[in-house]
């Protein structure tokens, strides 16, 4: 062994040659498939794209770091569904990109906290943990508040978005800002982002304020988390990965 | 093997001119980053006991500085001290001047640096990709891409040009590092721009893909940056230090393979019981477990190296943080499999216990093993004789082991807790707990564990002003200090 081992640690390009191919096995293993096998992503219906107004505050979870302390994957046990709801699906983030699973639970699993407090409670909570749930140890995101949404380029981010593969149709691209401002808006006609957008919530987060605030595209966001399959349409085939 | 460029003395008389300003360069900057990481560690840490001093600022939440102490620790203080020990190493192990001398060292070093620095900024200032340790975005991401393909370049460059005719076993680590980190730095970051103009990218993968490719990432950032890099630099200053040939060739070989070829299936147990999947989970779980073997065939390797030398633990406290080093890497690497089975990884993943786990690796582990290289380097690299005190290396030893203790022992039980406390039932069939009440019961353990951050804080600041001294040049008189050095020179 010793003797054919001297020819790779004469030769340092052999050596990087046959590190890369030792190397790359393992994961095209593991990562091709999951691209190629259909059975990958349950089929289940009810899965769209993010609003306008729920990617922006999608945008500002992952920026203020949610996911170090807030998981977005419920698993296949009794206490965690009886805690959280059904288990995560592989479906349910096939428009999250990238993924928000998490690693730690220094908070609770939020993959479906949608719905289940009211708006109003949310922005209490961001704004001051404490003054909600006594014993919380989050920071206060107070200046999510008062600072006003910039949605500017929000056509932008559902076009690169399309790039990659997220079906945004030229439709919902050319609304996105009109879609944006109709969701935060009770007022306003709210049938397009309706028909584009099904199982919108819509409704102004962000009492408060009347301007357009990172706080309502935050609350808009979580609001909407674990809501859009419905699971008492499935049977278990369905399911089967 | 080239047992001979090992036992080489340094100042042989046709040696070449190494870039050795570069390496110092590297090896003082790594002091730096190492206590500015530690010192963010210990911030947020006090964070989760203290919540006020999150401040509610937006540059100083948790969610902003936790990203900043794990690259600060892992790429800014691991990664500036294993670029320049790399350097040192393959110049001297192939008797070779480092390939594009200076001026490409120098941009490897430069370039490296002003990626921390833009990384680190964008952290605070919310630009995150949101990939555990791999936040920064896209921008910051091609730069380092630039930088390591020159890092590349001198590496390899240095081994075509070597006067010794084999490669020596610690830069067959570091090859493996360096290629290993190329490949998956650019496939897990690979991400759509929203604008040329803007920070902002979304990622190229989506959910469950995603997923996958970012912790095939996350583990052999694990797997092949903070182990087969400090493999490649236990390979070269444990038998330095003990002044002995690596214990087995052979070991060395089926080391080397069997760690990069298992290492990187390891990715899906980060996934376990998630939509991932089941066969994935499955094959993530088996290659973690076979991961043990090689694992402890390299800490046997390193360990028994100083067989014959034992006594030298006793005099040379810098040895003493190698050797303890590869005992906490024997020590994780057995703790990770036993996390990666699934009935064991239920309870243990999302909770404290994963964080105590990768703190045993990185304080025990990687942060030992820069110290004893440091400790050794350092006078070498500024022909010193010695370090300025033996004594404080001590203090810094038992210091940094204490808080570690501290550290991994209040992790261990504050995760377990959390986990059992998540799924205990009351008679009436009930959850017992409220998730906010297993908060409060980590209380105490956060707090223990603050403690054991900040020995090790300041034990990092004992090694900065040690290793500053040393570099003046200045010999503390200390004779009395150590009896036990001055009564085995006797």
């Amino acid at each position: 062994m010793s003797i054919r081992h001297e020819v790779i640690e004469k030769n340092v390009v052999l050596l990087a040659i046959l590190t890369l191919v030792t190397i790359s096995i393992g994961g095209l293993v593991q990562i091709i498939p999951l691209f190629a096998v259909e059975s990958t992503i349950e089929r289940v219906r009810g899965m769209r794209p993010y609003t306008p107004l729920e990617l922006m505050g999608r945008n500002i979870y992952i920026r203020e770091g949610c996911y170090t302390c807030h998981s977005q994957q419920v698993r296949p046990f009794k206490d965690e569904v009886e805690r959280y709801g059904h288990y995560s699906l592989a479906a349910e983030s096939i428009y999250d990109r990238p993924f928000q699973w998490g690693s730690k639970r220094t908070g609770p699993d939020l993959a479906r906290v949608g719905g289940k407090y009211s708006t109003d409670w949310h922005v209490a909570h961001l704004v001051d943990p404490r003054a909600v749930v006594p014993e919380s140890i989050m920071p206060g995101y107070r200046f999510l508040a008062t600072r006003a949404l910039k949605y500017d380029d929000v056509d932008q981010h559902l076009k690169a978005l399309s790039l990659v593969g997220v079906p945004y149709s030229d439709e919902m691209i050319a609304n996105a800002k009109a879609d944006l401002e109709a969701q935060a808006d009770p007022d306003a006609d709210g049938s397009g982002l309706a028909k584009r957008y099904p199982k919108t919530v819509v409704g102004k987060f962000n009492a408060e304020v009347r301007d357009l605030t990172e706080m309502d595209a935050l609350v808009a966001y979580l609001q909407m988390l674990g809501t859009l399959v419905r699971f008492i349409d499935l049977t278990p085939a369905d399911l089967r990965q | 093997m080239s047992d001979a460029a090992i036992g080489r003395p340094q100042a042989a008389g046709g040696a070449p001119a190494y870039a050795d300003d570069v390496t110092r360069a590297f090896m003082v900057m790594s002091i730096f980053w190492g206590v500015v990481g530690f010192t963010v560690g210990l911030v947020i840490a006090l964070q989760m006991v203290f919540p006020a001093l999150n401040l509610d600022l937006e540059w100083t939440t948790f969610g902003r500085l936790r990203p900043l102490h794990t690259s600060a620790v892992i790429f800014a203080f691991g990664g500036t001290a294993l670029i320049g020990t790399s350097l040192h190493i393959v110049q001297r192990t192939c008797r070779a001047r480092l390939f594009g001398g200076a001026p490409l060292g120098w941009f490897v070093f430069f370039g490296y640096q002003f990626f921390i620095l833009i990384a680190a900024t964008g952290y605070v200032l919310g630009i995150t990709q949101s990939k555990e340790y791999a936040e920064p975005e896209w921008y910051a991401d091609l730069w380092l891409t630039i930088v390591w393909v020159a890092y590349l370049v001198a590496f390899m460059g240095t081994i075509f040009k070597r006067e010794e005719p084999h490669i020596y076993v610690a830069n067959w680590f570091l090859l493996g590092f360096i290629l290993t980190i190329a490949v998956l730095h650019i496939v897990n970051n690979t991400a759509i721009p929203v604008s040329l103009f803007g920070a902002k990218s979304y990622s190229a993968y989506a959910g469950v893909q995603d997923a996958m490719i970012q912790w095939w990432y996350g583990h052999n950032a694990v797997g092949f940056f903070l182990t087969a890099g400090f493999l490649g630099m236990m390979y070269y200053i444990i038998p330095k230090q003990a002044d002995r040939p690596v214990y087995s060739y052979r070991l060395s070989i089926v080391h080397f393979w069997a760690l990069v070829f298992l290492y990187i299936w390891a990715g899906p147990h980060h996934l376990h019981y998630t939509a991932l999947p089941d066969w994935a989970q499955t094959l993530g779980m088996v290659f973690s477990i076979m991961l043990w073997m090689p694992s402890w065939g390299g800490m046997i390797n390193g360990i028994m190296t100083l067989a014959g030398a034992w006594d030298k633990l006793r005099t040379d406290p810098g040895l003493r943080f190698s050797v303890t080093a590869v005992g906490f890497y024997g020590m994780s690497t057995f703790e990770g499999p036993v996390m990666s089975i699934k009935a064991v990884n239920a309870l243990s993943h999302y909770t404290d216990w994963t964080i105590g786990h990768v703190h045993s690796g990185a304080l025990g582990w990687v942060g030992f093993i820069v110290f004893g290289t440091l400790y050794y380097l350092v006078p070498v690299l500024w022909r010193r004789e010695r370090v300025y005190s033996t004594r404080l290396v001590a203090w810094h030893f038992w210091i940094a082991t204490l808080g570690i203790v501290l550290y991994i022992t209040a992790m261990w039980v504050s995760g377990i807790m959390q986990g059992l406390m998540w799924r205990a039932y009351d008679e009436l069939g009930f959850l017992q707990y409220s998730f906010v009440e297993t908060v409060v019961a980590m209380r105490p353990f956060y707090a223990i564990r603050a403690i054991g951050g900040l020995l090790y804080v300041c034990g990092s600041l004992i090694m900065a002003y040690n290793l500053w001294r040393t570099i003046r040049g200045d010999v503390a008189s200390e004779a009395t200090g150590v009896p036990a050095l001055a009564a085995a020179r006797a």
